[in-house]
C-alpha cells in the first residue's frame, strides 16, 4: 500500500493512502473534536466539528477532515481562528438542542459561555440528541440491522426506534455507549431494569 | 412502426412525413402545458376536434395538443398555422367561430387576439405581441409544432437529425469538442461548463458510465424544465443520447419528480416510440452505438436535486447528499462515473450539434452563451415562460416582456435563483442577466426562476418564506444547515412578529456566513442567500421591523394595524357584518371603530370596504390613532360626491 506524507500543525506525518486527515491527525495525538466519527463506521461528515483548514500551493480552504483523504504535500491546520469560530458556532447551535453532557464539555473546551440561540414553539423542546447518527449507522453497518433510523427531514429530523425491531433492540443496546449527547443515557435511566 | 436501420432510413422517414403533411392546409396548435391544462384547454381541443369532424374537414386540418407556449397568463392558447395567428383565453364556445372565420375564411376573431394596452392595438401574430417580441425561442420554439406524444411530429420538425449527424459524421470526441467549444453551461444551478463535466466523466476510470437528466426542478415558481419535458420529451432524450455517445455511456436515467404528472405520462410514451423506431436500444440507426434509458421517479424531496443526493436516490437509498471530495462526474451512481445535467441543458445539445458551436456562441454574452428560459412570475402583468438570449437586462424582462408591474405599483425587487438565490433591487434593473452578473450582485441564475415583487411585498417576509421552505426541505443531516435554518427561521419569525432585537441582524449575518463555510452540500451553503441578499439591499426594512416595530410594506400581520378613517367612513356596516371576531362596532350613519384588542388582522374589513369609500386603512404599525367616541355621526357628503 502506498503512503503519503503531509504536515499537520507543522508536524510531518506519514499515512496510508486513503486514510482521512482526521485519522492522520489522531495518530499524532492531535485532538480534533468530533461527534459523528467512530472508527468502526464509515465517515458521515455531518457534525462538521472536525473541519480544518488545508493549504495546497497558495490556496487555503476549509474541509471536513473525517472525509478528506490525505495527500502528499498537504498542509493542515486544525486550530485556526476560522476553524475554531466554526466550532464555537456549532456548539452554540447545538446547546439548546442537547444541553447535557458532551456538548457542554465541548462548550467549556472552546470557551462558549452561553448560547444566543433558543428553541421555541410547541414542537421544539430539547431532545438531548445532536442527530450525529452514530446509533443509526452502528445499527446499520455493524449490527446489520435497521432498528434505529431517522424520521423526517430538515428541522423535523429525529432519531427513532423502528417498532418491528423492538425484540432485537431491547437486548442489544450496543449503541448506548456510543451516544454523544446523553439521549440514550437518559433512556437507560428511565428503563434501568432492562438488561 | 418499422425500425429505422440507418441514417438514410431516418432521412427517408422524415421526408415521407413531410410529404404527407403537404396535403394539409392548416393546423391548429392547442397548448396543453400545465398552465393551459389547468385552464381546461383539453375541452377546447376536444371542441376543435368535434367541430372539424362535424364539418367534414378531417384529414385536411390537423389539431395538435402541444406542450407549453409560454404565455401562461393568457391560456388556453391556440395558434393557427400557416398564418401563425395567435388566440388567447379561448373557451370551447369560441371554437365554432374560429373554425368558421379563421380556418375557412381566413378572417380574424378580434376579441380573442392579444390587446396591447400601451398602443390599444390588437395583435394577431406572435411577433407583434410584446411578450414574445424580445424572445428567441430556440429551445422552446418547437413546442408549437410537436405533439409530445408523437415521435413523427418531432422527426418531421427535424428531430433526431443531430443524433444522425453525430453517428454518421462525427466521432465521440468531435461531439465533446463541439459542446466544449459552444460554451454551454449547466442550466440547473451553478452554471458549470457542460463540456468540461462531460470530459471528466469520459476520462474517469470505471465502467459502465451513466448519463442522467435532472428533472427534479423544485424552486418555488419555476417550471421551465417541466414544460420542456412535458412538451418536447424527445429533445431531452436526443440530447442525452448525444451526451452518452460523447462520454461513452450506454445507460441513462431520467430523474423526474413524481409531481410532474404530465411529464411522467409523456416520457414513457416517448421512450417506447423511440425504441420502436430503433432510436433507442441496441445498434441505434444501424451503428455500433447502443443506449437505453430508465425513468426514476423522485419521492418528493427538494434536496434530491443535489447531485449526490439524486444519485443516492437512484441507487435506491434515501435521497440525501453525501460528503464528497470526489465529484459525482468521477464517482457517482454505484461509484461509477456519472454525468448529470438538467433538462434544459440536455435540450440545448441537439441544437448545438445541428447548428454548430459558432451559432450557439453568437447568442448570449461573453461568459454565458445561448438562451435561457425564465419563469417570469409574481407581480408582473404578463406571467409565463420566457426564453431570451443571455444578457438581456432585468428591465427588459420585467417591463418589455412582462409588461411592467401589475396595477401600476412600483417595482421593488426581483428574486432569482430560487431558495438558493437572492433578491435584486431596483438599482440593478439594467443588469444584463447571465451567470456571472447575477452572482456578482449576490444572487444566482439557478434554474431560472424570476419572481417579481412590488412595493407591497415585505422583504423580511420574503426571506422568512424561503427560510421556512429550506428549513422543511433541507435533509437535516448536517448541523450548520439544520440548526442554522432552525435559528434563522426563529429569528425572522420574531422580527416579523415584533419581537426582534437590534442584535438579531448581526446574528443573521454571522449565521449566514457560517452556513456558507460549514455546510455539507450546496443547499446548506447557499441557504442563507435569501436572508443575506435582503439584509444587504433592504436593511432599512429589517430595521423598521426591529426598531420601530413597523412593517413598511404592510404585510406582517402582527405589526400592522387596521384603522377606519372617521372622515371617510359612511357607516354602511359592510365591514362590521363581515368581521369574523366582531371587532368592529358602529351603526347606520355612525362612524365604525376597530377594537384593536379583538382584531385578528385578517384583513377582511380592508377588502370589503367599498372602493368608493376606501375608509379602512392598513397602517405599517401601531399604536392605532385614538378612536373617535362611539356614536360619532359620519361626515355627510354632498350628493354625487364620492370621496
Amino acid at each position: 500500500m502506498n503512503t503519503v506524507t503531509l504536515k499537520i500543525n507543522g508536524r510531518e506525518v506519514t499515512a496510508k493512502e486513503g486514510t482521512s486527515v482526521l485519522e492522520a491527525a489522531r495518530s499524532l495525538g492531535i485532538d480534533i473534536p468530533t461527534l459523528c466519527a467512530y472508527e468502526e463506521l464509515e465517515s458521515a461528515g455531518v457534525c462538521r466539528l472536525c473541519m480544518v483548514e488545508i493549504t495546497r500551493g497558495k490556496k487555503t480552504r476549509l474541509v471536513t477532515s473525517c472525509v478528506y483523504p490525505v495527500e502528499n504535500g498537504l498542509e493542515v491546520q486544525t486550530e485556526t481562528d476560522r476553524v475554531n469560530n466554526i466550532r464555537r458556532m456549532l456548539i452554540e447551535l447545538l446547546l439548546p438542542v442537547a444541553p447535557s453532557g458532551p456538548i457542554n464539555a465541548l462548550a467549556k473546551r472552546f470557551g462558549v459561555e452561553k448560547s444566543r440561540f433558543k428553541l421555541e414553539g410547541p414542537k421544539e423542546a430539547p431532545t438531548n440528541c445532536s442527530l450525529c447518527g452514530l446509533c443509526v449507522r452502528y445499527c446499520e453497518q455493524v449490527k446489520g440491522e435497521h432498528a434505529v433510523g431517522f424520521l423526517g427531514r430538515g428541522v423535523n429530523r429525529k432519531v427513532a426506534l423502528m417498532a418491528d425491531k423492538g425484540d432485537e433492540c431491547a437486548f442489544c443496546r450496543q449503541c448506548y455507549s456510543l451516544c454523544n449527547s446523553g439521549r440514550f443515557v437518559e433512556m437507560a435511566e428511565v428503563f434501568p431494569d432492562q438488561p | 412502426m418499422k425500425k429505422l436501420k440507418s441514417v438514410v432510413a431516418l432521412k427517408q422517414f422524415q421526408e415521407g412525413l413531410l410529404a404527407e403533411q403537404k396535403g394539409i392546409k392548416k393546423s391548429i396548435a392547442i397548448c396543453e402545458g400545465t398552465g393551459c391544462h389547468a385552464y381546461k384547454s383539453g375541452a377546447v381541443a376536444d371542441t376543435f376536434e368535434n367541430e372539424i369532424r362535424r364539418r367534414g374537414l378531417e384529414g385536411r386540418i390537423i389539431i395538435r395538443r402541444t406542450g407549453c407556449h409560454g404565455f401562461c397568463e393568457r391560456g388556453p392558447m391556440a395558434k393557427i398555422f400557416p398564418e401563425k395567428v395567435f388566440y388567447f383565453q379561448v373557451k370551447p364556445e369560441d371554437v365554432p367561430e374560429i373554425v368558421e372565420a379563421t380556418i375557412l375564411k381566413g378572417e380574424l376573431v378580434d376579441r380573442l387576439l392579444f390587446l396591447d394596452e400601451k398602443t390599444g392595438k390588437r395583435c394577431a401574430y406572435q411577433d407583434e405581441i410584446p411578450f414574445y417580441m424580445l424572445q428567441n425561442q430556440v429551445v422552446f420554439g418547437n413546442n408549437f409544432m410537436i405533439s409530445p406524444r408523437s415521435i413523427e411530429d418531432y422527426i418531421a420538425a427535424g428531430g433526431y437529425s443531430a443524433l444522425a449527424k453525430a453517428l454518421s459524421t462525427m466521432s465521440p470526441v468531435d461531439v465533446l469538442e463541439e459542446i466544449k467549444k459552444s460554451g454551454l453551461r449547466g442550466r440547473g444551478g451553478g452554471g458549470f461548463p457542460a463540456g468540461i463535466k462531460w470530459e471528466t466523466t469520459r476520462n474517469a476510470p470505471g465502467d459502465p458510465k451513466y448519463v442522467i437528466v435532472n428533472a427534479d426542478e423544485g424552486d418555488p415558481g419555476a417550471y421551465m424544465d417541466r414544460s420542456i419535458l412535458e412538451g418536447n420529451p424527445h429533445s431531452v432524450l436526443e440530447g442525452l443520447m448525444l451526451g452518452a455517445f460523447a462520454i461513452g455511456s450506454t445507460k441513462g436515467f431520467v430523474y423526474v419528480r413524481q409531481e410532474y404528472t404530465i411529464a411522467i405520462e409523456n416520457l414513457p410514451v416517448a421512450i417506447e416510440q423511440a425504441k420502436q423506431l430503433g432510436l433507442l436500444g441496441e445498434n441505434i440507426l444501424g451503428t455500433d452505438f447502443s443506449f437505453d434509458v430508465m425513468i426514476h421517479q423522485g419521492a418528493g424531496a427538494f434536496v434530491s436535486g443535489e447531485s449526490s443526493a439524486l444519485m443516492s436516490a437512484i441507487e435506491g437509498r434515501v435521497g440525501e447528499p453525501r460528503p464528497k471530495y470526489i465529484r459525482t462526474a468521477v464517482k457517482g451512481v454505484w461509484d461509477k462515473p456519472s454525468n448529470l445535467n438538467n433538462v434544459e441543458t440536455w435540450a440545448n445539445v441537439p441544437l448545438i450539434i445541428n447548428n454548430g458551436s459558432e451559432w450557439f456562441r453568437s447568442l448570449g454574452t461573453e461568459g454565458s452563451k445561448g438562451t435561457k428560459i425564465f419563469s417570469l412570475v409574481g407581480k408582473v402583468k404578463y406571467t409565463g415562460l420566457v426564453e431570451v438570449p443571455m444578457g438581456v437586462s432585468v428591465r427588459q424582462i420585467v417591463y418589455d416582456i412582462g409588461g411592467g408591474i401589475r396595477n401600476d405599483r412600483k417595482f421593488k425587487a426581483v428574486q432569482t435563483g430560487g431558495p438558493s438565490g437572492g433578491c435584486i433591487p431596483e438599482k440593478f434593473l439594467d443588469l444584463p442577466v447571465d451567470f456571472d452578473e447575477l452572482s456578482q450582485v449576490g444572487s444566482m441564475m439557478g434554474s431560472g426562476g424570476m419572481i417579481v415583487m412590488d412595493e407591497d411585498t415585505c422583504m423580511v417576509d420574503v426571506a422568512k418564506y424561503f427560510t421556512n421552505f429550506l428549513a422543511d426541505e433541507s435533509c437535516g443531516k448536517c448541523v450548520p444547515c439544520r440548526e442554522g435554518l432552525r435559528q434563522m427561521k426563529r429569528i425572522l419569525t420574531d422580527i416579523t412578529e415584533g419581537r426582534g432585537e437590534p442584535a438579531d441582524l448581526e446574528t443573521l449575518e454571522e449565521l449566514g456566513a457560517f452556513m456558507k463555510d460549514a455546510s455539507l452540500c450546496a443547499l446548506g451553503q447557499t441557504a442563507a442567500n435569501p436572508v443575506l441578499s435582503t439584509l444587504n439591499y433592504f436593511r432599512d426594512e429589517y430595521e423598521a421591523h426591529v426598531r420601530d416595530k413597523k412593517c413598511p410594506a404592510r404585510v406582517c400581520r402582527e405589526l400592522i394595524v387596521f384603522h377606519i378613517d372617521p372622515r371617510k367612513c359612511s357607516g354602511c356596516g359592510t365591514c362590521r357584518k363581515q368581521c369574523p371576531t366582531n371587532a368592529i362596532s358602529g351603526d347606520k350613519k355612525i362612524v365604525h371603530i376597530v377594537d384593536q384588542e379583538k382584531c385578528i388582522k385578517c384583513g377582511t374589513c380592508f377588502q370589503v370596504c367599498p372602493a368608493r369609500f376606501s375608509a379602512v386603512t392598513r397602517l405599517p404599525g401601531g399604536p392605532a390613532p385614538a378612536p373617535v367616541p362611539y356614536g360619532t355621526a359620519v361626515v355627510q357628503k354632498a350628493k354625487g360626491e364620492s370621496k
